[in-house]
Order: C-alpha cells, then sequence, then structure tokens
C-alpha cells in the first residue's frame, strides 16, 4: 500500500517534468518544428490506442469501429465550434448550415465525447451480443457506414456533405493536448484500476466464469465500449484541432488498422504499451522513416531502392519484424512502472520485519 | 421438516435428439449437502448448469427458497422433437442469465478449475466481491467508494485465509498447485456470499489424503457459513463421508436415492457403476 501511494506519487513528479520540459520546448524552438507535429499528432493517437485498449486488450472485446467513433466525435466538435461569423463560407454550398452558434473549444471536446458515447451505446445494443470475429466485422461495418452517412448530400447543412468543415478552433500550443490527452488516460487508468475494471479483466479472461461470479456480461461490455467511445471521440475532436479542417473521406478503415497495430506493439493490455507505441510508431512513420522517400546520391552514386513509397515497405517489414519476434507487443500485458526504484526501500523494510 | 432450500421440478435438458437430463427431480434442504453421483456422462453437470442458468432446460422448472427461478417448457423446434415427459405441464419460460442466480445466493466451482488466469489469487477472490458494490462506474472510478473498496478487499483477504491461501495471495492464480486452485475457486465462490454452494467434482485430481482434507473442509465452512452444499463427485469416500443425502442418475434419469448406506446396498447403483452381465 504505501509503495503504491510512493509510485503514484513518483508517476505524478514525471508527469510534472514532462510538461516542464514541454514548455520549455516551446520557448526556445520555433513553433514551426517537425517535433512539435510529431508530438501532438502521437499524444492523440496514444489517446485513442489507449481507448481501443481498453476494449480490445482489458474487456476483451475485438472491435473495430474506432474510426467510426473518431469521425463522429470530430464532426460533432466541428459543428458545435466553427464561429458563426464563419458559417456561411464554410457551409458554402449550404447557405451557411442549419446551426447558427459556436459552443467553446472545451465545451465541444465535451460534446464531441457525448455524441460518441450515445452512438456506441446504440450501436452496442445489437452488436455486443457477437463474439470475436463477428463483433469486429459488424463494428468495422458501422465504421463504415457512419462515414458515407456523414458525406450523404442531405446531411449536408449539417455536415456539410463531402466537403472540408474548416475554422473551428485549433491548438495554440502544445500543452493543451497533453493536457486534455494525460487527463483523460488518467481517467482511464483509474477505471481499470477500479471494481468495475477489474470486472473488465475477468470477462477478458474467462466469460464464463465471470458471469458465475455475478457479473452482468452485457452491461460491463456496454459500460467497456460506451467509455471506450467516449474517449475515441474526444481524440476526434483532439484531431480535428490538430489537423485544422476534417473531412469524413479521411477517416478510414485503415485509420482504424493503423491504430490496431499500435495497440498490438505496444502490448495488449498495457497502457503505458499503447502511449509508447503511439510515440514510436507516428515518429517512424512521419518522421524517422521519411528520408527513405527521397532520392539520395552519395557523390555521384545513387543509393538503389530509395524512391518515393519505400518508407511503406521499411515500416512494412519492421512492422511484420516486431509480430513475428516480439507477438505480446513491446510491454506485454505489463506496465511500465517504477517499483525498481522502490524496491530497495520495501525489501529493506521486509528484512527490518522478518 | 427443514425449509427446502433448492427443488428441480421434472428438468429435462434435451439437445437435439439426445436428451441429457430426463425428468429429474430431486430436492436439498436448507443446511444438508447432499451428492449428485453417476457415472461419466450421465447429465450430472448438465443438471447444474441448468440451475446456475449456464444452459436453458428443455421442460421443467428449478425453485430457490420456495421461488421459481428457472423454468421453461418445449417451444419452437423442441415442440415436435420433445422425447421426454411432463410435456404441457409447464407453460411459462424463467431464464435469468447466470449472474442474476449468483445474485440469489448461489455460487458454484467449475468441474475443469475457471480462474481469472491473468489474475493474481487475491484478485481472483476480489473479483467475486463485485456483485455486491454499491458504486458505479462514476464513484468508483474517482475512488469515492474507498470505504467499500476496503470491505472488499477485507473480506476477500478473509476468504483467502480461511482456505490457507494468504500466503500465495500475490501469486498468479494459474501458477499454483492443482490443489490450492481448487481451493482458491472455492473462496471465490464464497466471496459472492452464498446460500448455496455448487461444487462440480472438487476432488477431481486429488489423493486420498487431499480428498480426506476437501471432506473436512467443506463440512467446516459449510457450518461456519450456514451454507446449504450440493456436490457432484466421482470420488465415493467423499461422497459416503460428508453428505446426507444422496441422488444417484444414469442416462440422465433418477436411478436410486438415499442415505450413503442405503445407496451403497442398492442393487440398481451398483449394477450401474459395474454394469450387468447380459445373459
Amino acid at each position: 500500500m504505501k509503495t503504491n501511494k510512493l509510485s503514484w506519487m513518483i508517476a505524478f513528479v514525471l508527469l510534472a517534468l514532462m510538461f516542464a520540459g514541454l514548455y520549455v520546448l516551446e520557448q526556445t524552438l520555433p513553433p514551426t518544428t517537425m517535433l512539435f507535429t510529431i508530438l501532438k499528432k502521437s499524444v492523440i493517437y496514444a489517446l485513442i490506442a489507449v481507448s481501443m485498449n481498453l476494449l480490445n486488450g482489458f474487456t476483451g472485446l475485438f472491435s473495430l469501429g474506432q474510426a467510426g467513433f473518431m469521425v463522429v466525435g470530430a464532426y460533432t466538435f466541428a459543428i458545435l465550434t466553427i464561429p458563426v461569423q464563419h458559417r456561411a463560407m464554410v457551409y458554402q454550398y449550404y447557405d451557411g448550415g442549419i446551426v447558427q452558434f459556436a459552443l467553446p473549444a472545451a465545451l465541444g471536446i465535451l460534446a464531441a465525447g457525448a455524441v460518441a458515447a450515445v452512438f456506441a451505446f446504440l450501436v452496442g445494443l445489437p452488436v455486443l451480443r457477437l463474439k470475436s470475429d463477428y463483433l469486429a466485422i459488424a463494428t468495422l461495418g458501422f465504421a463504415e457506414i457512419i462515414r458515407a452517412f456523414i458525406q450523404y448530400e442531405g446531411l449536408g447543412p449539417l455536415t456539410n456533405g463531402s466537403n472540408l468543415l474548416r475554422r473551428f478552433p485549433t491548438f495554440t500550443g502544445i500543452i493543451p493536448p497533453f493536457a486534455i490527452v494525460a487527463f483523460c488516460i488518467f481517467i482511464i487508468v483509474m477505471l481499470i484500476h477500479s471494481t468495475y475494471g477489474r470486472a473488465l479483466k475477468a470477462i477478458r479472461d474467462d466469460e464464463t466464469a465471470a458471469e458465475a461470479m455475478g457479473i452482468n456480461l452485457f452491461f460491463h461490455k456496454q459500460l467497456s465500449f460506451v467509455i471506450s467511445s467516449f474517449f475515441a471521440g474526444v481524440a476526434g475532436a483532439l484531431l480535428a484541432m490538430y489537423q485544422g479542417s476534417i473531412q469524413a473521406a479521411s477517416f478510414k478503415s485503415s485509420m482504424t488498422y493503423e491504430i490496431l497495430l499500435i495497440v498490438v506493439i505496444g502490448g495488449m493490455g498495457s497502457i503505458s504499451g499503447s502511449i509508447l507505441a503511439s510515440f514510436l510508431f507516428i515518429a517512424s512513420s512521419e518522421w524517422w522513416l521519411r528520408f527513405l522517400d527521397n532520392e539520395l546520391f552519395i557523390g555521384t552514386f545513387k543509393v538503389p531502392l530509395l524512391r518515393s513509397g519505400f518508407r511503406v515497405v521499411v515500416f512494412s517489414v519492421i512492422i511484420m519484424a516486431v509480430v513475428l519476434f516480439y507477438r505480446r507487443g513491446i510491454m506485454g500485458d505489463r506496465e511500465f512502472n517504477l517499483r525498481f526504484l522502490t524496491r530497495g526501500r520495501s525489501k529493506a523494510k521486509e528484512r527490518k520485519n522478518g | 421438516m427443514a425449509e427446502k432450500m433448492l427443488e428441480l421440478q421434472d428438468i429435462t435438458m434435451q439437445f437435439g435428439g439426445v436428451v441429457a437430463v430426463n425428468n429429474l427431480s430431486m430436492h436439498i434442504d436448507q443446511g444438508e449437502i447432499v451428492a449428485l453421483i453417476g457415472p461419466n456422462g450421465a447429465g450430472k453437470t448438465t443438471a447444474f448448469n441448468c440451475v446456475t442458468g449456464m444452459y436453458r432446460p428443455t421442460n421443467g422448472q428449478v425453485k430457490f427458497e420456495g421461488k421459481v427461478i428457472v423454468a421453461n417448457y418445449p417451444q419452437g423446434k423442441m415442440k415436435s422433437m420433445y422425447a421426454g415427459e411432463n410435456k404441457g405441464k409447464y407453460k411459462h419460460e424463467v431464464a435469468p442469465t447466470p449472474d442474476k442466480i449468483t445474485r440469489m445466493g448461489i455460487a458454484r466451482t467449475f468441474q475443469n478449475i475457471r480462474l481469472f488466469k491473468t489474475q493474481t489469487a487475491f484478485e481472483n477472490v476480489l473479483i467475486a466481491t463485485h456483485l455486491h458494490r454499491t458504486s458505479n462506474p462514476f464513484t468508483a472510478t474517482f475512488r469515492l467508494n474507498y470505504k467499500e473498496e476496503r470491505q472488499m478487499r477485507e473480506l476477500a483477504l478473509s476468504m483467502l485465509e480461511m482456505v490457507g491461501l494468504q500466503d500465495s495471495k500475490d501469486e498468479l492464480a494459474t501458477s499454483l498447485p492443482y490443489g490450492k486452485q481448487r481451493r482458491l475457486e472455492i473462496a471465490r465462490a464464497l466471496a459472492t456470499k452464498p446460500k448455496l454452494l455448487l461444487l462440480d467434482e472438487p476432488a477431481a485430481g486429488m489423493n486420498p489424503q487431499e480428498t480426506h482434507e476437501l471432506g473436512q473442509f467443506i463440512v467446516d465452512i459449510k457450518n461456519r457459513f450456514n451454507l446449504t452444499v450440493f456436490l457432484i463427485e466421482h470420488h465415493m469416500d467423499l461422497v459416503m463421508d460428508i453428505s446426507e443425502r444422496i441422488y444417484v442418475i444414469d442416462f440422465g434419469k433418477l436411478i436410486a436415492t438415499g442415505s450413503p448406506d442405503e445407496i451403497r446396498e442398492n442393487q440398481d447403483v451398483i449394477s450401474a457403476y459395474l454394469g450387468v452381465d447380459e445373459e
């Protein structure tokens, strides 16, 4: 118990140090640095990955609907927060649209989560009775349907059809996305360590035994689905803020696969694994491996293979290697912890008591 | 007369054309230890599963403390396929999910141990305290239920102490030796605060010494928690030792019932177990 409290304190100190570091970076580096772009995108993906891990890794529900709930969140946020004076321009084909008010960004983010959660509740009623692959197919189908539905002309006055939504509030610095994501992940971690989280893990381990211990399967699966989707919606809103403009067509199923990949690489059932993998994944796909796409001359020698698109090939090979050799991901189902810092103390205590 | 705790009335379970449990009626009184025995494949576990809600019986009903908790009658395809008796006797359907039945006060263990693999022994028991929670997801997430959480942990720990596993509490459940896993399963079932405990072959895979200790242990917890125990078992020593009454089924049908001594002498039981010479 004591060591537990201590590791919480260390975690908070590290978090504070991280924010201090971010602040220093922001003050010293020019705001257009690639590093900031990567960090922002990574931290948003971390939230989506953690929300997906709650469902796939902790509850054992193989769902592929994450992109669907993100697009719901992103659109809810955009529709509710575009300032009134810009609406005529954004909704130029639909006479300025039907929504003629604008919420502050913070409320918009909350609304994004709430609307995604409502969608999840409704979708969950039929699909959560399905198991494994069938659930994956049904949720994937939902994500595709919702994307097509948003682009439907008839909904134009609300969603702007297949046109871009833009001019909504965006991030002013790097601290806000980190703060929001840290808060959201903190809530998810608290949930997982609560009695409800234990029930979810029980369902993952053995549904029959969990039910025999009095755990209502449907209620708990629905709970996990709704909460996961709430945070996917929030992440969708953050992604909208990061990009500055959104279009339903970009929330493809390949986005869900990317996130699934992050979850698998990080380790099913490990929050810290998901976070770590998000940063690694985004940094390598957007930054570290970029050089592979450019032709490179050493003197007059043209390095073979390097050309546009080669990055994707190398990336695929890396992923295959990870899946083959680190099947349980970087972290497995363990968490990054600082026990090694406190271990000396507790051992000393044991010796004293023993 | 003692109060009837559990009552099975004309329970029939038919899978396709196979009648696994045929017209089984039995009862267990408050405070009794009752055993259900029979050769392999006789339908013992199926009968158990009908009580705990894992299966929905094809016909018949189950009463718990005088209240009907499970009931069914042949419907749909079974209307024409039904091969059991008492067709038309039951007219309504009551089919709660297993978790609701556990909440009413019936806890069980499994024949093939089903512990939560990735959890420690302590966490396994702790999960079973979840059903009596008063917290909701919000209060639990923000630890507004810390008092209840502490009680849950105390209860789980006391259950572990009772089965003598307090020293293994932080070990992974599946890394425990077999006998301890069996006891852990019982501790987990007890943490749901049941009135009736169903044990499905609790002594499977145990040697005579362990089996004897288990028998003592079952009597012990029965007295301590004021339980009623219903068990399926193959170890005749254990059954004869601790049960007050025994039901014997073969091919899904009840063939004998009585005290251990009566069952030992019963010719039908002996032939069911040893086989009869066909002349």
